[in-house]
């Protein structure tokens, strides 16, 4: 029972040096104290879910010129409360044809990649479930992938045409969406010299990343909105065309656990911009966690206001602007971000090479967004040229 | 105490079990997992070969590691070609049962 | 009690029956699902190895990427016969033969000098060692993966797209 063993860290321990040796009793202190972060950890997420849905109805009620909720409690404070009351209470319905196993695995695939995520990212250098040292940014690449498998299978156990096309979207847009994702973490990575976020944010200090990096943090940010499914990119599980899409058949408790993981999903990528590119917890005055909070909140009504403001893109042009705009300046950021590290050249290089990749994606954007126009214009120009001929 | 051959068998095991797939299946797609599922015996193959190696000799101790990542890129890229060319029988013969894709046959 | 041995039992036991499930299902997508678990339970065999790195890459390629390629295709081939399947009718032979093939290698394995020699320890492998190896040592290796990955790519693209739309 005493008897001396490896050390089985998962994840954590830094291999290079070799391993440890610990006693047995250690193992039954790190369980419980890792028992304890992560519910400490959950009831967290669960008061910032209830903060996101009470910000986001009100943020969207003033945008659209509404109050948003105001009967329950002051300033409609106790609106999620009762929002997440009536899910519960409502019925629980499996459909006849439905593939049970299927259904009621995939919400628990879903929330189980939601909280992983979470594992790792620390809100100070102390206040972290488990800060994996030498795998910190790679681990978070990799776990987010699994919630799409939860996704498809959603759609598929639900035994509905909309939830199967639903299911077909989510998997297309999303593994798109992972590459540039995952593109910009690396490029991250290889101007850090490191996998650990805490060591990111504390290079950070004198220069914020989103200064060397623009377009790291634009293509972060679209890529991680896609990620999510917020709206400009939300045709996976779009309301007015496949009628949500894989959850159609959902209701209950079971919807509210995909609600669940889809706002800890959308808290998880405003906290890793704040973290990746925007100096995470450091700032004057304030306590750093503070900062933190101010940064995410910050970043999360940017989202509801694009929310608020852009109209849905169609499939194709979704898939088209991965592949063909994402992806190409992805690698091109790689590529700039391995030229810095390779010559040693001054910060500020690297922000000038990255503005060009950013004014490529603001030219061909605006491009695309103007082709209509422009059409327009030339059809015009060839009917007035006609009809001058024809009066010569 | 955890030895090499702890996981020669499970690998074997889990070989077996793939080759079983392959040979017993007549999806095309169940087939693809299979194989998969034999390309990862010979991935815990490599990795404790290389885990429960001792210094020196005329392979470093990342050898294994490096061919499970070659095999898992291959993998990857197996299952894409694959897949589309499933897709491409499907669209013509309306299965993926591999004892009906016999039009080659006289 | 081995704390090593009981976590590889374990991993090991829920390894094995779900390639089982993936070879005996008689439901495709249930096959599919016992493999993402299978595939994930491989990485848990890589962190036994004290090998992380391999690990998260297992979750991220097989476990993510390919179990979802195989679930879009399963999806777009679908007909009637989906999701009950068949077994070949020589099914029983196929049994045999693995477990010819099962016996054959655990008996060469038993015998192997190799065993014999191996160390007993876990020598685990660090991140930083093991990219710099595949960055010298096998930097030719490399590229040749990525460019096989590459044409791939094209080639999955150029089979599978569909000849009506090709204007």
């Amino acid at each position: 029972m005493i008897g001396r063993m490896l050390s089985y860290q998962l994840l954590c321990s830094d291999l290079d040096t070799g391993a440890t040796v610990r006693f047995m009793s250690d193992y039954f202190q790190d369980a419980v104290s890792t028992l304890i972060s992560l519910l400490t950890l959950f009831s967290f997420l669960a008061v910032m879910v209830l903060s996101l849905v009470w910000l986001e109805r009100k943020a969207l009620g003033r945008l659209q010129l509404r109050l948003g909720p105001t009967r329950t409690g002051p300033f409609g404070l106790l609106q999620p409360i009762a929002d997440a009351v009536k899910l519960v209470l409502k019925e629980d319905i499996v459909p006849n044809d439905a593939e049970r196993v299927i259904f009621w695995v995939a919400p628990i695939i879903v929330v189980i990649s939601a909280f992983m995520l979470w594992v790792t990212i620390p809100f100070t250098p102390g206040i972290v479930v488990e800060n994996l040292e030498n795998m910190g940014l790679f681990y978070i690449g990799a776990v987010g992938v699994i919630g799409i498998l939860g996704l498809v299978l959603a759609g598929w156990g639900s035994a509905n045409k909309y939830g199967v096309i639903g299911g077909l979207r989510a998997a297309a847009q999303l593994i798109s969406y992972e590459i540039p994702l995952i593109m910009v973490l690396i490029s991250v990575a290889i101007v850090t010299q490191t996998f650990n976020l805490v060591d990111i944010v504390n290079l950070q200090s004198p220069v914020p990343f989103v200064l060397v990096l623009p377009l790291g943090f634009v293509l972060f940010f679209v890529a991680g909105l896609a990620e999510v499914g917020r709206t400009p990119f939300d045709i996976y599980f779009a309301e007015s065309e496949i009628v949500g899409g894989p959850f159609v058949e959902y209701s209950g408790a079971h919807w509210a656990v995909f609600f669940l993981s889809e706002y800890i999903n959308t808290f998880a990528i405003a906290t890793l911009t704040v973290l990746l590119f925007l100096g995470g917890w450091s700032g004057p005055f304030l306590p750093s966690i503070v900062w933190l909070l101010i940064k995410i909140y910050a970043v999360i009504l940017l989202i509801f206001w694009i929310r608020g403001t852009l109209p849905r893109l169609r499939i194709d042009q979704l898939m088209a602007f991965a592949w063909k705009v994402m992806v190409p300046l992805s690698f091109y950021l790689v590529v700039c971000c391995s030229v810095y590290v390779f010559y040693e050249m001054p910060w500020w290089a690297l922000t000038v090479m990255s503005l060009f990749g950013l004014l490529a994606v603001g030219v061909i954007i605006y491009r695309y967004i103007t082709a209509p126009a422009r059409k327009v214009a030339e059809v015009r120009e060839r009917l007035r040229s006609l009809q001058m001929t024809q009066e010569e | 105490m955890l030895e090499l051959i702890h996981f020669n068998i499970l690998s074997v095991l889990l070989f077996s079990v793939g080759l079983y797939g392959v040979l017993a299946r007549k999806s095309a797609i169940l087939i693809i997992m299979a194989i998969e599922l034999m390309l990862n015996a010979v991935n815990i193959n490599f990795i404790a070969a290389a885990a429960f190696k001792h210094g020196g000799g005329l392979f470093t101790n990342f050898d294994g590691h490096i061919l499970t990542i070659f095999i898992i890129t291959i993998a990857a890229a197996e299952v894409g070609l694959a897949l589309a060319l499933i897709l491409r029988i499907f669209r013509n013969k309306s299965t993926v049962n591999v004892d009906q894709f016999d039009m080659m046959k006289l | 009690m081995n704390m090593h041995l009981v976590i590889f039992s374990v991993i090991s036991a829920v390894l094995i029956s779900c390639a089982l499930g993936v070879v005996i299902s008689r439901n495709i997508v249930h096959s599919a699902l016992f493999l993402l678990f299978a595939l994930i339970s491989v990485a848990g065999i890589y962190l036994v190895l004290l090998t992380e790195f391999l690990a998260i890459v297992q979750l991220l390629i097989y476990g993510g990427a390919i179990v979802i390629v195989i679930l879009f295709a399963l999806m777009l081939t679908r007909n009637e016969e989906y999701p009950r399947i068949q077994n070949n009718k020589l099914w029983p032979i196929a049994g045999i033969l693995s477990v010819l093939v099962l016996i054959t290698l655990s008996v060469s394995y038993f015998q192997s000098d190799v065993i014999r020699n191996a160390s007993t320890t876990i020598s685990p492998a660090g991140v930083k060692s093991l990219g710099s190896s595949l960055f010298t040592t096998w930097a030719i290796p490399f590229e040749l993966a990525s460019l096989v990955l590459l044409v791939a790519l094209i080639g999955a693209i150029v089979i599978a797209r569909s000849d009506k739309g090709g204007n």
